[in-house]
């Protein structure tokens, strides 16, 4: 029989040894210097987010001041934009932001959450993987590329194909008058609605999966076909993290800048026909930023973009609380590159 | 009925999927299709013509990528790794809380307002675009990203581990670093392969910050051109040998992103098996 050692196995490590002074178990509770260090280092980096969100709103507030002061809250409504004359209103922009990101949306929603319920529900195990790669790497084609796809095939295409029988059907509506010339609101909702595909079908696939298995068995063995279940017993259970995934797509929607600009005809203007160009405020910033001469047309832009961050803001806060409700904590939409 | 009404949708949701995947490969095709045939040893090799002149290539671009990107990375992954670390060891609590639900929500901030910000704190401080003012833009860009996708990782890490170098007499520190934060490495180095891959494509917070320039240059306190910059350039200009360009470049950019994409998933699979 061994005798047992009166003090503890000592450690491998030999900074323990320098450190023999105190009571071994201090460095369990993380009082030694070393731990609180690094725990110091690891909240200042940690710190640099909400930072840089407080430093975002202010910087653009202080740059958007003399705009604010000086057009007041008429800036929402006014739809003049003269920087001859100095007059700013952001209306059109504010238009054709909502009115391109809610086309993007009506096309990009039942196709998204097609996918995603095919993916968790229906499509065989082998072919799930591969197909959520797939969609998920729309997401990584970067914007720009989008917006050279959209001026160069998408345009086209939909002058030879698409907006004939559209005007021929719809064209007594409202939302189909006028020439179609290529860039147009249109342009921009299409192209927006694959942008955004992939992060409602990722973060609306991650949802699904996080339903549990009994509430589909539940409606399978009370007689419900396969699409019963998923109608009456996965959607209404994961309502409010697909109604988040919507939502943070149309967070994307709001801010996509470069596809936008390319194909939206940036015009100020606002007309109720997709068939027109319009303006949106990311296109209006990055197109007129760097030509802003006076300091108030500057002043004007930032203000734009001070109205787009506080609306992503609202609107991205909403999505993920109501994602959190499902997938608590998970960083969900993250693995859609 | 019932059954007939259940076999449609699948159907339907099926297409959906289906229709998803096209777009996907249709881009992808004309990427190929319009800009395979103009790539050649002088597209990498040489920088711009002049106007009107045909020839040329994209080496100025595709070497200023490579700076930006990769300074933006210098500054950008320290911070987010640091953060999504505190977020994985000590993000329990309500400041771990509001960090994680500030970097998500920063993570859907259109990058044109962070370019604004990177103006306005970069350029127009000095009088002058920059390669350097880009980075920084692309690094606050990073930085949610990195930090939400490495606190994942780390979490992946099973508890076990720690519990064992901890009852080793490890301090927290280096329980962290030498052995949850080196069991999570190849998930980190995943997730700042992502974020670079993200960044890389990035176009609108380089507008006012990197601006562009046609001629070769490594200086970072000047302009400087990315890929993504010279692509829009070059599509919305009036020439069609730009165009010819653009699609060659873009189909440079789009592989370049998906490479990084790919090596990022492969490294995700033969260490963690398939997720979900």
């Amino acid at each position: 029989m061994t005798t047992l050692p009166q003090e503890p196995v000592p450690a491998p490590s030999p900074s323990i040894e320098t450190r023999s002074t105190k009571p071994r178990w201090a460095s369990l509770r993380g009082i030694n210097a070393s731990d609180r260090i690094y725990k110091g280092v690891l909240t200042v980096l940690a710190l640099t987010l909400p930072l840089l969100i407080v430093a975002l709103f202010v910087q653009l507030f202080v740059s958007a001041l003399p705009a604010i002061k000086r057009f007041g809250p008429s800036f929402l409504w006014t739809s003049t934009w003269d920087p001859v004359a100095e007059i700013y209103g952001a209306a059109p922009m504010i238009f054709g932001t909502l009115a391109s990101s809610l086309i993007a949306l009506l096309i990009a929603v039942p196709l998204a959450l097609g996918v995603a319920i095919f993916l968790t529900e229906f499509a065989p195990r082998w072919v799930r993987q591969p197909v959520a790669f797939l969609v998920e790497m729309l997401a990584a084609i970067p914007s720009v590329v989008y917006g050279l796809w959209g001026v160069f095939v998408l345009i086209p295409f939909l002058r030879s194909y698409v907006v004939p029988p559209l005007k021929a059907v719809l064209g007594w509506t409202p939302f189909f008058q006028g020439v179609f010339y290529g860039n147009s609101l249109l342009a921009g909702g299409i192209i927006l609605a694959i942008m955004i595909v992939p992060y409602i079908a990722a973060v609306s696939r991650e949802v699904l999966l996080a339903v549990p298995a009994s509430q589909r068995e539940a409606a399978l063995g009370m007689g419900a076909t396969r699409w019963e279940a998923v109608w009456t017993a996965v959607l209404p259970y994961g309502r409010a993290g697909l109604i988040g995934a919507i939502i943070l797509g149309l967070g994307r929607a709001l801010g996509e800048t470069m596809a936008v600009t390319m194909v939206i005809g940036n015009r100020h203007d606002i007309s109720l026909s997709a068939l027109q160009p319009a303006y949106t405020m990311a296109a209006a910033i990055a197109n007129e930023f760097s030509e802003a001469t006076t300091s108030l047309y500057q002043s004007a832009l930032a203000e734009v973009a001070l109205i787009l961050f506080v609306i992503t803001i609202v609107v991205n806060a909403l999505a993920r609380i109501l994602i959190w409700r499902v997938a608590r904590g998970a960083a969900v939409g993250s693995k859609a590159l | 009925m019932r059954k007939l009404t259940s076999a449609l949708m699948t159907a339907v949701v099926a297409l959906m999927a289906f229709t998803a995947v096209l777009a996907l490969l249709l881009i992808v095709g004309d990427l190929i299709a319009k800009g395979a045939s103009s790539i050649d040893w002088a597209f990498f090799t040489k920088s711009p013509v002049p106007a009107g002149e045909t020839g040329g290539g994209v080496a100025n671009a595709i070497v200023g990528t490579g700076i930006i990107v990769g300074l933006a990375a210098l500054i950008g992954l320290p911070i987010g790794i640091g953060a999504g670390l505190f977020l994985a060891e000590y993000g329990s609590g309500r400041l771990g809380f509001l960090v994680r639900f500030i970097a998500d929500v920063l993570n859907g901030t259109p990058s044109i307002v962070i370019g604004i910000f990177a103006w306005t704190w970069m350029v127009k401080p000095v009088g002058r675009f920059s390669a350097l003012a880009g980075s920084g833009a692309l690094a606050i860009l990073m930085i949610p990203m990195i930090a939400r996708t490495t606190e994942e990782m780390v979490r992946l890490v099973p508890h076990s581990l720690r519990e064992a170098a901890l009852a080793l007499g490890y301090p927290r520190w280096r329980t962290s670093l030498r052995v949850v934060a080196r069991t999570a490495l190849g998930g980190i180095v995943t997730g700042c392969l992502v974020g670079i891959a993200r960044v890389a494509g990035e176009t609108a917070p380089l507008l006012f910050t990197a601006l562009g320039n046609l001629n070769f240059t490594t200086n970072v306190a000047q302009p400087m051109q990315t890929l993504s910059l010279q692509i829009y350039v070059y599509a919305t200009g009036p020439f069609d040998e730009w165009h010819r360009m653009a699609w060659a470049a873009a189909l440079v950019l789009m592989a370049l992103v998906l490479v990084l994409a790919l090596v990022a998933r492969w490294v995700t699979r033969q260490r963690y098996g398939r997720v979900r």
